[in-house]
């Protein structure tokens, strides 16, 4: 049995949205545990965007994503809110008022009071190739990560793709392998270039095989591949022996379990009220992109209101019949001290 | 005004108005062009608007920049052809423009 965690505030989703609402809820002494698919907090600022200038929040002229992550996860830092990295959850139901448990793929048992989906467009998961017939393939012979090495060891392994998790994974399992070989559609590659470097020393040193092209089908029996048929960029056509497929194509927002918590939702998105931002579950709420009523833009600076908004319904929720003082940062001695300026 | 023709996979022809100035994904998501997805809405970083530029009008869109031909790489069944969409700036000069959509941005 996995440990229970019981808190006042379970946050899914680490993005900018997810993060202020921990600022938010902490004004008001909720604390939180927050959630996220990816291995680090910023959501899409993280993943799509890091480098990219935002010029929209308020304030702030000109910020990178993963600038925007760091400031506000300083901002968040007097909560002391406990991330769970790599995690999705799958399950949330509902045991009574301010009852909720949730529990993660990783085995991560939730009890909290206030749920907080932060969600933005969804879940990213790894993007599967349309390689015709690869669903029969997936968990036997096809990956798009790797969880345990040992699992591939004395396999004949290919894997596709330039970037950072392909060049990672070819040179950390080519020891372990049977067979390596690297497919990509070009002879260049958007990854650090140590990997790049250590790859290529693999390949002149007979350790494994670098090939340009791209797949076009997969060949076997019963989800146990054998090879896998790839148009080369010189237009030849060839096969590569492989029991094992490992496609690094990036990764993809899916709305994901989200659509089985028994939630209104409408075309994908948490339908919310514009005072409390309440899902149509008492006690659930929905903030940024993952939301929507009349009016709904889908910028950051909106989703830091809906978290401002939120916060005051947890609060009565978690605090039933006291009164909710309104409070200035800049004024209130009780607020700065929670704010460590006091 | 430029008009923007877009091929689906099963050979449906949607014709839509472009601004010059707005780019060939931005004209497909105004007009609810089906198969280009564009999750990050024209930062050229996720891949999900790509699209097979005709033959004929290849030299006339120009040339894939640095940062572009690096996220092809997460597109399935990239060609010669391949650009994305959000790369691509509407003018005058591609007035009549053909792209194909692939089947799945995946």
């Amino acid at each position: 049995m996995s440990e229970v965690i019981s808190t006042d505030a379970v946050i899914i989703g680490a993005g900018p949205c997810g993060l202020f609402a921990v600022f938010e809820l902490g004004l008001l002494d909720i604390k939180c545990h927050v959630v996220d698919i990816l291995d680090r907090a910023g959501g899409q600022c993280a993943e799509l965007y890091p480098e990219k200038p935002i010029y929209d929040i308020p304030a702030l002229p000109i910020v990178t994503g993963a600038e925007l992550t760091q400031r506000l996860l300083d901002q968040a830092k007097p909560f002391h809110p406990q991330f769970h990295f790599n995690q999705m959850v799958t399950e949330l139901i509902k045991h009574g008022d301010t009852d909720f448990e949730l529990r993660t793929d990783g085995g991560i048992i939730f009890r909290s009071k206030i749920v907080v989906i932060a969600a933005g467009g969804g879940s990213f998961q790894p993007k599967k190739p349309p390689i015709p017939g690869i669903d029969a393939y997936e968990g036997t012979s096809v990956f798009y990560s790797v969880k345990k090495m040992e699992t591939f060891r004395g396999k004949d392994i290919l894997i596709v793709g330039g970037g950072d998790s392909a060049l990672d994974w070819t040179n950390n399992l080519a020891p372990i392998a049977n067979s390596m070989t690297l497919l990509h559609r070009r002879d260049e590659f958007r990854a650090a270039p140590d990997s790049v470097k250590k790859m290529r020393e693999l390949v002149a040193a007979g350790k494994m095989q670098l090939k340009l092209g791209q797949v076009t089908g997969l060949t076997g029996a019963d989800g146990v591949l054998s090879s896998v048929q790839v148009k080369g960029n010189d237009g030849a056509a060839f096969d590569i022996q492989a029991n094992t497929l490992l496609p690094f194509f990036g990764l993809t927002m899916k709305l994901g379990p989200v659509a089985n918590w028994g939630l209104n939702l409408d075309e994908n998105l948490i339908p919310v009220d514009t005072e409390k931002f309440e899902s149509s579950t008492p006690g659930i709420f929905a903030i940024g992109d993952i939301n929507h009523y009349p009016g709904k833009l889908k910028l950051i600076l909106s989703g830091f209101h809906e978290a401002a908004l939120l916060a005051q319904q947890a609060f009565r929720y978690i605090n039933p019949g006291q009164r909710l003082l309104f409070q200035y940062t800049t004024s209130s001695t009780n607020l700065q001290k929670k704010l460590g300026v006091a | 005004m430029a008009k923007i023709t877009f091929i689906q996979h099963n050979g449906t022809e949607q014709t839509v108005d472009g601004i010059p100035g707005m780019t060939v994904m931005e004209a497909a998501i105004k007009n609810m062009v089906p198969g280009i997805d564009a999750d990050c809405g024209g930062a050229c970083a996720c891949a999900t608007c790509h699209v097979y530029v005709e033959a004929e009008w290849l030299d006339k869109v120009g040339k894939r920049a640095a940062m572009e031909e690096d996220m092809l790489d997460f597109a399935f069944d990239v060609k010669d052809s391949s650009r994305l969409s959000c790369q691509i700036k509407i003018s005058d000069a591609i007035n009549g423009l053909r792209v194909r959509v692939p089947e799945k941005q995946f």
